[in-house]
C-alpha cells in the first residue's frame, strides 16, 4: 500500500510543483499585506457609510451606526473640507516645482570635478532627514522674532531705537511678516520647506538619469551645431521621459501625503487654513472632542479616491511597458 | 555628457564653477548648518534671541549631554532602532520569497497580485488609519513597539515587493531553467540560486526601508499614546512642546533624529541610489 501511494503523491506533487510553489512564496507576503493594507482599505470605504466613535459595547459588538451617505452630504457642505481640496490642489502645483528645480541641480551637479560624488551626496541630504526635522528648522526659519526672514527684514524695514528707559528696541516701518501665522501666507510656507527634500530626490531622479543618456547622440547633437537649451529640449529630455514620469509621480504622490510638516509648523492652523486632506482627515478621526472615525473615513475616501487617479495611471503604465517586455 | 565637461572648458569657467560648488553647497544646506549650530549654543544666546547668528560660546558636549540626561532622547531612540530593525528584516524577507514567485513563475494571477502590492504601497496612509488603529487596540499591540513594526513591516512589503520583483526578472532566466532540469527544489533554487544573486538589491531595499521607517512620523502618532514606545520623530514632536524655550536642546534632538538615516545613506551610498531609481529609472 505504502509503497503504492508515495510515488503517487510525489508525481503528483512533481507534476504541480510549478502551480503550488509560487502561491507557498507568496502566502506570507500576501497574508501580511491583506491583513494590514489590502482588507482595512475596504473596511475604511464601508466605515464611511457610518457613525462611529470607536467604542464597543459591553458584549464586544461595535457602536457604530450605519447612517448611508450622510458623512458625504456633511463633507459637502463642509467648509474646511473645501479649503482642503483646495490646498492640497495648492501643494500639488508647487510641489511640481521641484522637477525643474531638481533637474537644473541635477545639470549644475552633472560635472566630473574632484569630490563630485561628495558634493551630489551632501546636496541629497535633505532627503534623507526626516520631515517632522524639516519641518522644526523651517518653522524657526520663519519665526517673526528671531527667525532668518525676520532679521533680513529687519535689515531693511527697521533700524533700532533707544527708548526713554534706555533699552534697546527696534522699530519697523512695516512690521515682520509673521508667515505661519497668516491664514494667507503659511500654506505657501510649508510648501516652500516641502520643495527643499522635494527638490533633492528629483535631483537624484535626474542625476541617475543623466548618467544614462547616450553620449553618442549628444555627440551627433554636437556635431549638429545644437547647444545649451536647444540640446537639453531636443536630445537631452527625451532621453530622461522616464525620470521625469518618475518624478512626477513621486512628486504628486508626495504632495497628497504631505502631513508631517503640516502636523509640525501650523497643525492645520491658523483657523484651519493650512488644512489638506490626509491633515484634516487626523484631525476629525482622532481629536480632543472624541473621535469620528466614520466621517474620518470618509476624508480618507476622498483623498483615496483622488490617489487613485494617479496610482491607476502608474499602473497603466506599468502594465504598458510589461506588455512590451514579454 | 551634458551638459559640456567643464574639464574641457576654458580655465577661468572652470575656476569659476569649482569657487561656487561650495557657495552653492552652503546655501543649499543653509537650514541644516544653522540648526547645527543652533545646537552648539549656549542658553545665553538664545535668551537674547541669538538664533541665528554666529554662536557666542560653543556648548557641544554640554548640550548633546544635556539632551541625554534631561530628556527622554535616548528612550526615543531606542525605541526607534527597536522599530525599524524588525520592520526592515520582516518586510525584506517576506518581499524576497514574494518577489521571487511572482517574477519566475508564469500562473494567471501574477500580474494582477503584482499590481496589488503596487498599489497598496501608494495608498494614502489615511484610508487605513482607522481599522488599523482599531485592530491593534482589540489586539492588545495599541502603544506597543510590536504593533509599530507589524504594521510598518506589512505597509512596506508592497514596496519591497515591487523592487524584488523587478530585480528578480532582470537576472537570467537560464539559471533557473538550467537548475530545474537538474532537478533541483524549488525553494533550493531561491536559497542557492537567487538568493546569493540578489544580494545588492537586499542592501539597496535595506537601507532605503530603515530611512523611511525611521523617519515615519505619522503611524507613530496614530499606533502610539504614551512616551514609551514612542519614536524619535514623535519625540523631538514632544520635546518641541515641553522645552519651548531650550531651541539648543531641541535641535540638538533633532539633529540625532537624523544621524542614523544620513549615516546609514553616507556608508550605503550606490545602494540607496539604485534603490531609490530602480524599477524605474535603469
Amino acid at each position: 500500500m505504502t509503497t503504492s501511494t508515495e510515488p503517487f503523491q510525489a508525481s503528483w506533487f512533481t507534476r504541480n510543483k510549478l502551480k503550488v510553489a509560487p502561491f507557498l512564496f507568496l502566502a506570507p507576503a500576501l497574508f501580511f499585506f491583506c491583513v494590514y493594507v489590502v482588507i482595512p482599505i475596504f473596511q475604511s470605504l464601508q466605515l464611511s457609510l457610518f457613525e462611529w466613535n470607536g467604542l464597543y459595547n459591553a458584549d464586544g459588538e461595535s457602536t457604530a451606526t450605519y447612517i448611508g451617505l450622510s458623512n458625504y452630504t456633511k463633507l459637502w457642505n463642509d467648509p474646511n473640507f473645501w479649503v482642503s481640496i483646495k490646498n492640497n490642489i495648492l501643494w500639488i502645483i508647487l510641489y511640481m516645482l521641484a522637477i525643474p528645480a531638481g533637474l537644473f541641480v541635477a545639470l549644475f551637479l552633472n560635472q566630473t570635478v574632484t569630490g563630485m560624488r561628495f558634493y551630489k551626496s551632501l546636496f541629497f541630504f535633505p532627503f534623507v532627514i526626516s520631515q517632522v526635522v524639516v519641518g522644526l528648522i523651517f518653522g524657526w526659519f520663519y519665526n517673526p522674532d528671531f527667525g532668518v526672514i525676520a532679521k533680513v527684514w529687519q535689515l531693511f524695514f527697521c533700524e533700532e531705537a533707544i527708548n526713554i528707559v534706555g533699552n534697546v528696541t527696534i522699530k519697523c516701518r512695516v512690521p515682520v511678516p509673521d508667515i505661519l501665522s497668516s491664514p494667507d501666507w503659511a500654506t505657501y510656507g510649508i510648501i516652500f520647506a516641502g520643495l527643499w527634500p522635494q527638490i533633492a530626490y528629483c535631483m537624484i531622479l535626474y542625476l541617475t538619469g543623466l548618467n544614462n543618456v547616450a553620449s553618442e547622440q549628444i555627440e551627433a547633437g554636437r556635431l549638429d551645431g545644437a547647444k545649451g537649451w536647444k540640446m537639453l529640449w531636443y536630445v537631452v529630455l527625451p532621453q530622461l521621459k522616464p525620470a521625469t514620469f518618475i518624478a512626477v509621480i513621486v512628486t504628486i504622490i508626495g504632495a497628497l501625503r504631505s502631513f508631517d510638516m503640516i502636523a509640525i509648523m501650523t497643525q492645520g492652523g491658523p483657523y484651519g487654513s493650512t488644512n489638506v486632506l490626509s491633515h484634516y482627515m487626523f484631525e476629525v478621526a482622532i481629536s480632543e472632542y472624541g473621535e469620528r472615525y466614520g466621517y474620518g473615513s470618509a476624508i480618507a475616501t476622498v483623498l483615496f479616491g483622488i490617489m487613485m487617479i494617479f496610482i491607476s495611471y502608474f499602473l497603466w503604465r506599468m502594465y504598458q511597458d510589461e506588455k512590451r517586455g514579454t | 555628457m551634458f551638459p559640456y565637461p567643464i574639464a574641457k572648458s576654458t580655465p577661468r569657467f572652470r575656476i569659476a564653477y569649482q569657487a561656487f560648488l561650495p557657495i552653492a553647497l552652503i546655501l543649499w544646506l543653509l537650514p541644516l548648518i544653522a540648526i547645527f549650530l543652533t545646537s552648539v549654543r549656549g542658553s545665553k544666546d538664545i535668551n537674547t534671541g541669538n538664533i541665528f547668528g554666529w554662536p557666542t560660546e560653543f556648548k557641544l558636549f554640554e548640550n548633546y549631554h544635556a539632551v541625554f540626561t534631561q530628556t527622554e532622547a535616548l528612550k526615543y531612540l531606542t525605541n526607534s532602532v527597536l522599530i525599524t530593525l524588525p520592520t526592515v528584516a520582516i518586510s525584506v524577507s517576506l518581499a524576497c520569497l514574494a518577489g521571487y514567485a511572482l517574477a519566475i513563475y508564469r500562473f494567471r494571477v501574477a500580474l494582477p497580485l503584482f499590481f496589488l502590492f503596487v498599489a497598496g504601497n501608494f495608498v494614502p496612509f489615511q484610508i487605513l488609519m482607522v481599522p488599523v488603529r482599531d485592530m491593534s487596540v482589540q489586539t492588545g499591540l495599541y502603544d506597543t513597539i510590536q504593533g509599530q513594526f507589524l504594521f510598518h513591516a506589512a505597509f512596506q512589503t508592497g514596496f519591497c515587493t515591487l523592487f524584488m520583483r523587478n530585480f528578480i526578472k532582470a537576472l537570467p532566466f537560464d539559471l533557473i531553467e538550467i537548475a530545474r532540469v537538474e532537478g533541483v527544489a524549488e525553494w533550493k533554487i531561491f536559497w542557492f540560486v537567487i538568493l546569493p544573486l540578489v544580494r545588492p538589491a537586499l542592501a539597496a531595499l535595506s537601507v532605503l526601508i530603515f530611512t523611511f521607517v525611521w523617519n515615519d512620523f505619522f503611524w507613530a502618532n496614530v499606533l502610539t499614546q504614551g512616551e514609551q514606545v514612542k519614536p524619535i520623530t514623535a519625540g523631538v514632536r514632544a520635546l518641541n512642546g515641553q522645552f519651548v524655550n531650550n531651541w539648543h536642546l531641541v535641535s540638538a534632538a533633532s539633529l540625532l533624529a537624523a544621524v542614523p538615516p544620513v549615516f546609514i545613506f553616507f556608508l550605503m551610498q550606490r545602494h540607496f541610489i539604485t534603490g531609490l531609481t530602480l524599477g524605474a529609472v535603469k
